[in-house]
């Protein structure tokens, strides 16, 4: 079975919104509140338990490329489409302590809301803040499926399937990472400098399944530069705890030995 | 739209939006492409990323459009002319336009009657104004030469969506002069109409800085000659101003001296905002035309008789000269049997235009209780139409009212929902008003058909059967038409004898009755009056009787029993043959004769579209020659022709009676030849170009209580206001703000202000403010962004506020209503209102007191999830 991935065009996308409302329509998911925001046209906010795909709107004080707009201050309007990574090592699959979340044939990471307890560990475990709990339901966990049902037979996932510029691209990931790469070099030759690609794979993630293209910071978008995955600092926590306990066990016995 | 049809014979958008990939430049103004036509706006993508096309966006916003585009302009909303002009003016004084193009394919050289008087002379006038009737004798405009024999008086002359360029004057008579020198000839009279739309004027009236207006103009204007072709993409940021239709000339008029049109890439694209808006006027439910773009005839002398309305509007020379067999079919579809010679086809029962029919005028007579009866189907006036607190209180006088909806909208429970019953300006048991609702299938709970953008028929099936009593538009007609037709069976009096002869006999199906939409489909084709024959296109209808056909133009979709083009699915080449089926005859880009040079070769390898093919003796190509397939580029008429004939093989414009691309307007638009930039009713500035008109003098204002109007400036109302659409949700809102999923995107009313205003007006992000104008207030968020520029105007700093109309009081989400803000207006050749460049002043805090809006209502259930992380 392939390997599958998301390449999300931050360059391309038009801000329209279709990706999240496919997403919600497939896959079932409610409506995440009737809130304005007043954060320019995003009113979904976040990735959450009711919120797969979010669009996210950058108003920046900075150039767009070489565009040519004529304001007083240079400015742009960047949207990007973000999505659950589905990590190489996903926090939220080794927090899981039911079993519930799970890896797919695909490289994706599922959450079997059949056996979900709710118990929110893995929502502490996301170096990205994807996954939620549904606080006004049961409290069960919820985030993008990678439409797992539909790759099963041979469809794309929802969201990809909806985006009228191919912003969203999926398939191979091999593939798509090449692709990315070239994007960013074309991008950058055509005056886009801070055009860059957001793959995290130097980190203990160890690499994700939905990369974008970008321009600027990943930090403007929500993007940890480095994202780590909880379980890489255990390691040096069980050493320290380890290194704790025999110093207060050593003190602990040297208090006796001075008694005696 | 009068605009395209006076320019190039056609009122329909003349290329596919897949087309703009070929473009070299493509100019999106008056639209917010991305926002609204999200899938069409691909292809502009694709040609920004694939070929390197330059995208400019002019728009007083900077919207999602603006960020995917190369260029963004601002823009003070209702300069639009100003700036085409000045990209008119750019071209010709950079000698940028396609000469060879713009000698043989347009009016460019045809020298135009010594009696016409221009703008410049007249102080913003054309000749031939009548101030008395504030309208225009159009008898001066005419080509020298052109036998004024059957125009008469200019009274008898209607603009609108009928007058399309079917002109009795006999324009294919003209002088011409191929150096464009001659003092009279359009291209010089052009030149000298322009000459005053300069950079400078851009810079100071639009409030673009000149440099950038230039290196637009540049790119633009760049987009022409044999290997290049520039597009413009337009919605109702165009259509919606009291000079919407001269706007849009304006554009034509570029197209046409770059050589843009009938070209891969080139043409102007009139985005529709709804499924099917092109097929509501092509089938209209508009009250000035019939099926096809036939004008309805108008009470007084012209509609005596079938021969006097017939020479009205037949054409000497050009399509046109096919008037009669148009007519003549329709009322045979009309009317059947009972349309025989001898009663003139039943020509008599077809209804007479009056007087102001369009949404304006029947809805002041509604105020006004002239008007018993209203059935209302897939619109939402209470909060859709212009000064909606107005059309409300229409609502209140009728006796009767009939929603046909999907949902609840606010026109159907304005009764008891709307602000003014719950601010107790109105009691519910004071409004007389009968209202029926009836549930309404949806789109993928009916067969039918949706004429898009690009004039393309698609046929749709129906997915599943409507729930309940739900039913189609078609089931609603047929029995209202049967239950209607029944009442007057008996019934001896004329003014009933067309209901009684009208044909009604829908074959049906399934247990809901439900009419075959095929067979509606299969009469719009037409047939053959006697054996039912399916016709094959609208070159076999006849103005004996012995064809019937139910809209002209798409003439062609069925023409055979069991092939329904419409229905087809598999595209055959990059224009989508084979994909549904564009009228006419499936003429993917209309004019394309304009493809090839006057000698039947193509401009270029690269532009190529259709050509001549000595071999074969046709036009050859990518397209459906939209052109008479075996006429010769060389072939020259006989003295005496009539029809197409009298065209000869160079002229690709064949609805007009000369076959050429009208730079200047003879006829057909009522507020003059060529367009002239005039402020908006409501103008922060008086009229740069003609100080003594200030406003299009034959626009009309409506002015009336209720429907007041700010003066121009006014210091009550400082700021320019313009409404619009967002891309999640539809319209008012009927078909968004009831799902949830669209709902929550775009939750509440806001309005976009620039950072400058909200410092000046102490307006923090997100606060409630109260909007303005003369005709009422609302309230609605402040979205203050730098989206919204500080435009410098004659030296003053100007702001402009952008409203979305989407909100109501009904539905999940709701919020004020952005058009009780708009007035009552009309633009003189379609009668649309102005929503764009109106006078409005801003206040920080609520309208309606701190008790909250009498709409808005808030749910905070994401905000206690998200909340918790």
């Amino acid at each position: 079975m392939a390997i599958t991935a998301f390449l999300t065009d931050a360059t391309i996308c038009i801000g329209c919104k279709a990706c999240e409302v496919a997403c919600k329509e497939w896959n079932e998911v409610p409506e995440d509140g009737y809130v304005w925001s007043g954060l320019s046209y995003d009113n979904t906010k976040s990735l959450g338990a009711s919120t797969w795909r979010h669009v996210l709107f950058l108003e920046q004080p900075l150039a767009a490329g070489p565009q040519l707009a004529d304001t007083s201050d240079p400015f742009r309007w960047v949207f990007l489409s973000d999505v659950c990574k589905h990590c190489a090592n996903a926090g939220c699959l080794e927090a899981c302590p039911t079993g519930s979340i799970v890896r797919t044939e695909f490289g994706g990471v599922f959450v079997q809301k059949d056996v979900c307890n709710g118990c929110g560990y893995c929502v502490v475990s996301c170096p990205f803040g994807v996954i939620d709990k549904r606080y006004h339901d049961d409290g069960r966990a919820f985030k993008c499926t990678f439409c797992y049902d539909r790759q099963k037979v041979g469809l794309m996932p929802a969201c990809a399937t909806a985006c009228p510029t191919e912003s969203i691209q999926f398939g191979d990931m091999a593939e798509l990472k090449e692709r990315g790469k070239n994007r960013v070099a074309e991008l950058k030759e055509r005056g886009y400098g801070d055009a860059r690609l957001y793959d995290p794979t130097e980190t203990s993630v160890g690499g994700v399944h939905a990369i974008s293209v970008i321009l600027g910071e990943p930090e403007a978008y929500n993007l940890p530069p480095a994202p780590q995955v909880p379980t890489s600092y255990l390691k040096s926590a069980w050493t320290s705890a380890f290194v704790s306990a025999a110093i207060l066990l050593a003190v602990v016995l040297a208090a006796f030995a001075i008694r005696l | 739209m009068p605009g395209l049809g006076t320019s190039y014979g056609r009122g329909g958008a003349t290329t596919a939006p897949k087309d703009l990939v070929n473009s070299d430049a493509i100019l999106i103004m008056g639209s917010n492409m991305a926002e609204n036509h999200p899938v069409g706006f691909q292809w502009v993508i694709e040609a920004r990323e694939k070929h390197g096309t330059q995208v400019i966006h002019v728009d007083p916003r900077f919207t999602r459009t603006s960020a995917m585009a190369n260029i963004w302009l601002p823009l003070r909303a209702g300069s639009d002319i100003l700036l085409l002009g000045g990209l008119i003016r750019y071209a010709i004084e950079n000698e940028l336009y396609f000469r060879e193009y713009l000698v043989h394919y347009t009016n460019a050289p045809v020298i135009i009657s010594e009696k016409y008087q221009d703008t410049e002379d007249l102080e913003g006038l054309f000749s031939g104004w009548n101030p008395k009737e504030r309208k225009y004798d159009p008898t001066s405009w005419l080509y020298e030469g052109a036998e004024p024999e059957r125009w008469g008086t200019a009274a008898s002359s209607h603009g609108g969506h009928g007058g399309e360029g079917h002109s009795p004057a006999d324009l294919n008579h003209y002088e011409k002069d191929e150096t464009l020198q001659h003092p009279r000839c359009v291209f010089q009279l052009l030149k000298r109409h322009f000459s005053r739309y300069t950079a400078e004027i851009v810079e100071r009236y639009c409030g673009i800085d000149k440099e950038a207006f230039l290196h637009a103009a540049k790119t633009f204007c760049s987009a022409s000659g044999p290997d290049k072709t520039g597009a413009i993409c337009y919605a109702v940021g165009w259509t919606q101003h009291s000079t919407g239709v001269q706007i849009i000339r304006t554009a034509a008029i570029l197209q046409l001296l770059l050589g843009n049109m009938g070209r891969p890439g080139g043409g102007v694209l009139a985005l529709r905002g709804h499924a099917s808006i092109q097929g509501s006027t092509d089938v209209p439910t508009l009250y000035d035309i019939l099926p096809g773009y036939l004008s309805m005839p108008h009470f007084g002398e012209e509609s005596l008789s079938l021969d006097t309305y017939i020479q009205k509007y037949e054409a000497k020379t050009g399509w046109w000269r096919n008037f009669d067999k148009y007519i003549v079919s329709l009322l045979k579809a009309y009317y059947g049997e009972a349309a025989t010679k001898e009663n003139e086809y039943g020509f008599h029962w077809l209804p007479r235009v009056t007087g102001d029919h369009s949404h304006q005028g029947y809805w002041l007579d509604m105020v006004d209780g002239k008007i018993d009866g209203l059935f209302v189907m897939g619109q939402n006036p209470a909060v859709a139409g212009p000064n909606s607190g107005m059309e409300r209180r229409g609502l209140q006088k009728l006796k009767w009212l009939v929603v046909r909806e999907m949902v609840e909208t606010e026109t159907a429970s304005f009764w008891y929902e709307s602000p003014e019953v719950k601010r107790g300006e109105v009691k519910t048991e004071e409004i007389g008003t009968e209202v029926f609702l009836l549930p309404a299938a949806g789109h993928a709970e009916k067969d039918g058909s949706f004429t898009n953008t690009q004039r393309l028929l698609q046929w749709r099936e129906k997915a599943v059967e409507p729930p309940d009593d739900a039913r189609s538009e078609n089931w609603f007609m047929l029995h209202l038409g049967r239950l209607l037709k029944e009442k007057v069976k008996n019934d001896t009096q004329p003014r009933n004898a067309g209901l009684r002869a009208l044909t009604w006999d829908y074959p049906t199906e399934g247990v809901n009755v439900e009419p075959k939409a095929e067979e509606i489909l299969k009469e719009i084709n037409g047939w053959k009056t006697d054996t039912k024959e399916l016709v094959g296109s609208y070159t076999d209808l006849k103005a004996d009787g012995s064809t019937t056909c139910g809209c002209w133009i798409y003439s062609g979709v069925f023409p055979k029993e069991g092939q329904n083009r419409a229905n087809e699915r598999e595209s055959k080449d990059f224009y989508g043959h084979g994909w549904g089926w564009a009228w006419p005859s499936d003429r993917r880009v209309i004019y394309n004769r304009a493809s090839a040079k006057p000698d039947g070769t193509p401009w270029s390898e690269r532009k190529k579209l259709v050509w001549w093919d000595e071999e074969q003796k046709k036009w050859i190509g990518n397209d459906v020659p939209d052109f008479v397939a075996t006429k010769r580029p060389d072939y020259k008429p006989p003295e005496g022709a009539v029809g197409d004939d009298a065209l000869a093989g160079d002229k690709p414009f064949i609805l007009h009676p000369d076959g050429l691309g009208w730079i200047w307007a003879p006829t057909g638009v009522v507020d003059g030849p060529l367009p002239a930039h005039y402020e908006p009713l409501e103008s922060p500035v008086r009229n740069p170009i003609y100080p003594e008109r200030q406003t299009n003098p034959v626009s009309e204002r409506k002015a009336r209580s209720g429907n007041e109007y700010a003066s121009s400036p006014d210091g009550k109302f400082p700021y320019i206001l313009t409404t619009y659409r967002l891309t999640e949700h539809h319209t008012a809102g009927g078909m968004s703000r009831t799902l949830s999923h669209l709902a929550e995107l775009q939750p509440e009313m806001f309005a976009e202000i620039s950072t400058e205003l909200a410092e000046e007006l102490s307006i923090a992000p997100g606060e409630w403010i109260t909007v303005s104008t003369a005709r009422g207030e609302i309230e609605a968020h402040a979205l203050v962004t730098p989206r919204m520029q500080t435009l410098m105007i004659d030296g003053k700093a100007m702001q402009q506020v952008g409203l979305p109309f989407h909100w109501g009081y009904s539905g999940l989400v709701k919020g004020d209503i952005g058009n009780d803000l708009v007035a009552i207006s009309e633009e003189p050749n379609v009668r649309i209102m102005e929503t764009k460049g109106i006078l409005c002043n801003v206040k920080r805090g609520r309208a309606h007191g701190d008790g909250g809006s009498s709409t808005a209502r808030r749910v905070s259930r994401g905000d206690v999830s998200k909340g918790a992380h």
